[in-house]
């Protein structure tokens, strides 16, 4: 996921116009074009629609059942806040990474930017299995935690940590690149001024990154939300208290309850949709603003 | 940026020529920008803490057997076949993740069509759609009942419960990457050269193979990659539609989850290590693919 990031979309120039000689005869052009729009279709278009064709095949009725169940309130209840402390988490980590790689120059640079990116590498439910290891009955801290009847593992801690894992990267890896074309004179010139460190950032670097961070924001937040491999390993599955809703989707699922399941499952294709939405806008907003820089130079 | 209250003191001019004199010493420091220590020392406490620690302790975890007890928990006959399984399907989603991936950058960039834009921000869906819920969704539609799964039945083909619907899952999670490393490079690219190779006879085939291609392999190379490596580890959307048949349609991060339930913590961890090892590798590979990369595009203008 490490290439996906905004800095590729302030790209929009060189829209030459393009003749024979530098393009293909309508009929090439057409199949290709068909081509891909039928590969989308069979993997992106058909099973987006599939899901909310499922959740409505047996009445508007059953939809607000599902989606008003006791069950189904308390795992969107504990979706909303794995995510609401996980994305703050990461944002601030994601600030501080950026601020310390783009702004100075150190030892070791390039292996602390490699080693942010771990959790991307590292499949989901590896993720999960680490800190079973660490705060599971068996793990290191296992016997004091339970002296202390204090649950991590099969209990929400647990839970917000696999998300904080597995969402670690994203912020970080929005603004570093970000931050580091922009470099450092305005905020040299904020200093020079007299401005305080918290001045500058305020003031010079968060106005110039805050498209950066929103997109960083919006990723980390999709992901904390949809989150189901690292969760469903620590979770433990307890209906109703640790169930997250990617979570209460497969149970309702392997209980035969499709219409139940695909109904919570469309609240979550519809975030997706939103998260799609969001992400469009700040491109936009970016490109625009490159553009503008552009001509204004 | 500049603070209103030093206009009271200067004029415009002077300020100018103080802050750049003020600027040319700084250069010949170090670095004057404060928050260095802060921001490094959080940095690295939250990555040990999150991230580094829990990490070695899965090594840790591991190093409890000896190498003989590790080696016949690796190796055992079922977990190979889930190696194969999923080492063989990431490789060919990747595979066709390349191809059609290369095809829709260049229908994107290069072509216009009614609904593009949709079609382009939709591209995205794999990354943002929870794994879940596209292993559900995938299901209904290649299931034997389904929309696409019952016009491939009658034909002998089953997508849904074999190791073609892993393929198919991998291929939804893989999407993206091809796509998104190929297309900026795509329009980076200058009209000039392949008007060049056609006014030197080239026609649109090797201007293309010869031209364009080069351009774009090391993108191609490194959303492959990435692909593939997303697609190793790759859990949600897969077990819905693997039907998790031992020794047919059984994934590697499903043989860590059953091990984890029989409370097998050592052979679960023993089977991770050799996933988050191949991982490792795996990811500087594509580290270096995108160094080259960079290299590459940065070396044409």
């Amino acid at each position: 996921m490490a290439n996906t990031g905004i800095s590729q979309y302030s790209s929009y120039h060189n829209k030459v116009s393009r003749n024979r000689a530098t393009s293909e005869p309508a009929w090439i052009r057409w199949s290709l074009i068909i081509t891909t729009l039928v590969f989308l279709s069979f993997f992106l278009f058909v099973p987006l629609l599939a899901v909310f064709t499922e959740a409505l095949r047996k009445g508007l009725g059953t939809y607000i059942i599902a989606l008003t169940d006791s069950d189904a309130l308390s795992a969107i209840k504990l979706t909303l806040i794995a995510a609401a402390i996980a994305v703050p988490l990461n944002l601030v980590f994601g600030v501080s990474a950026a601020w310390a790689i783009a702004k100075f120059d150190f030892k070791g640079k390039s292996v602390l930017i490699t080693l942010i990116d771990l959790p991307f590498a590292v499949s989901p439910v590896i993720a999960g299995l680490i800190y079973v290891l660490i705060f599971g009955l068996q793990g290191w801290f296992g016997s004091y935690l339970s002296d202390h009847d204090f649950k991590v593992i099969f209990a929400i801690p647990g839970i917000v940590l696999a998300t904080v894992f597995v969402t670690f990267p994203f912020v970080a890896r929005e603004l570093i690149p970000l931050m580091q074309a922009q470099g450092k004179d305005e905020e040299e010139a904020g200093l020079v001024l007299g401005a305080s460190g918290w001045q500058i950032f305020w003031h010079i670097t968060l106005p110039n990154i805050k498209w950066g961070l929103l997109y960083g924001v919006i990723l980390t937040n999709a992901r904390a939300m949809g989150e189901f491999g690292a969760v469903s390993v620590v979770s433990g599955h307890i209906r109703g208290l640790t169930n997250t809703m990617p979570l209460h989707v497969e149970i309702l699922y392997n209980e035969y309850n499709y219409a139940a399941a695909f109904a919570v499952a469309s609240l979550l294709a519809l975030l997706a949709l939103v998260t799609l939405v969001l992400k469009s806008i700040v491109e936009w907003q970016v490109a625009r603003n490159a553009s503008i820089n552009e001509h204004s130079n | 940026m500049i603070n209103h209250y030093f206009y009271h003191i200067f004029d415009s001019v002077t300020l100018a020529r103080y802050i750049k004199l003020e600027l040319n010493n700084m250069a010949k420091q170090k670095n004057v920008l404060p928050g260095f220590n802060l921001t490094l020392g959080y940095t690295l406490l939250y990555l040990s803490l999150i991230v580094l620690i829990p990490l070695s302790a899965a090594f840790i975890k591991t190093s409890e057997l000896s190498f003989n007890e590790f080696w016949s928990v690796v190796t055992a006959p079922r977990v190979l076949a889930s190696y194969k399984l999923t080492f063989g399907a990431s490789l060919i989603a990747a595979i066709i993740n390349a191809a059609f991936g290369l095809l829709t950058a260049w229908v994107l960039v290069r072509y216009t069509f009614p609904g593009k834009k949709i079609i382009d921000a939709l591209v995205d869906l794999p990354f943002a759609l929870p794994t879940a819920v596209a292993g559900i969704a995938l299901t209904a539609v290649y299931a034997g009942n389904g929309w696409v799964g019952s016009l491939l039945e009658p034909h002998g083909i089953k997508v849904a419960f074999t190791p073609i619907g892993v393929i198919i899952a991998l291929t939804f999670i893989g999407l993206p990457f091809v796509v998104r490393t190929v297309q900026p490079v795509l329009e980076d690219l200058e009209a000039e050269t392949e008007e060049a190779a056609a006014s030197l006879g080239a026609n649109r085939l090797q201007t293309f193979t010869k031209v364009i291609l080069p351009t774009l392999w090391p993108a191609l190379l490194t959303g492959f990659a990435l692909a593939f490596a997303r697609a190793i580890g790759e859990y949600g959307s897969v077990i819905f539609i693997a039907g998790n048949v031992p020794f047919v349609s059984e994934i590697t991060p499903l043989i860590i989850i059953t091990k984890l339930e029989q409370y097998e913590y050592s052979s679960a961890t023993a089977v991770a290590v050799v996933m988050l090892i191949i991982s490792f590798l795996l990811l500087f590979a594509i580290n270096g693919l995108q160094w080259w990369s960079a290299r590459r595009n940065g070396s044409l203008y």
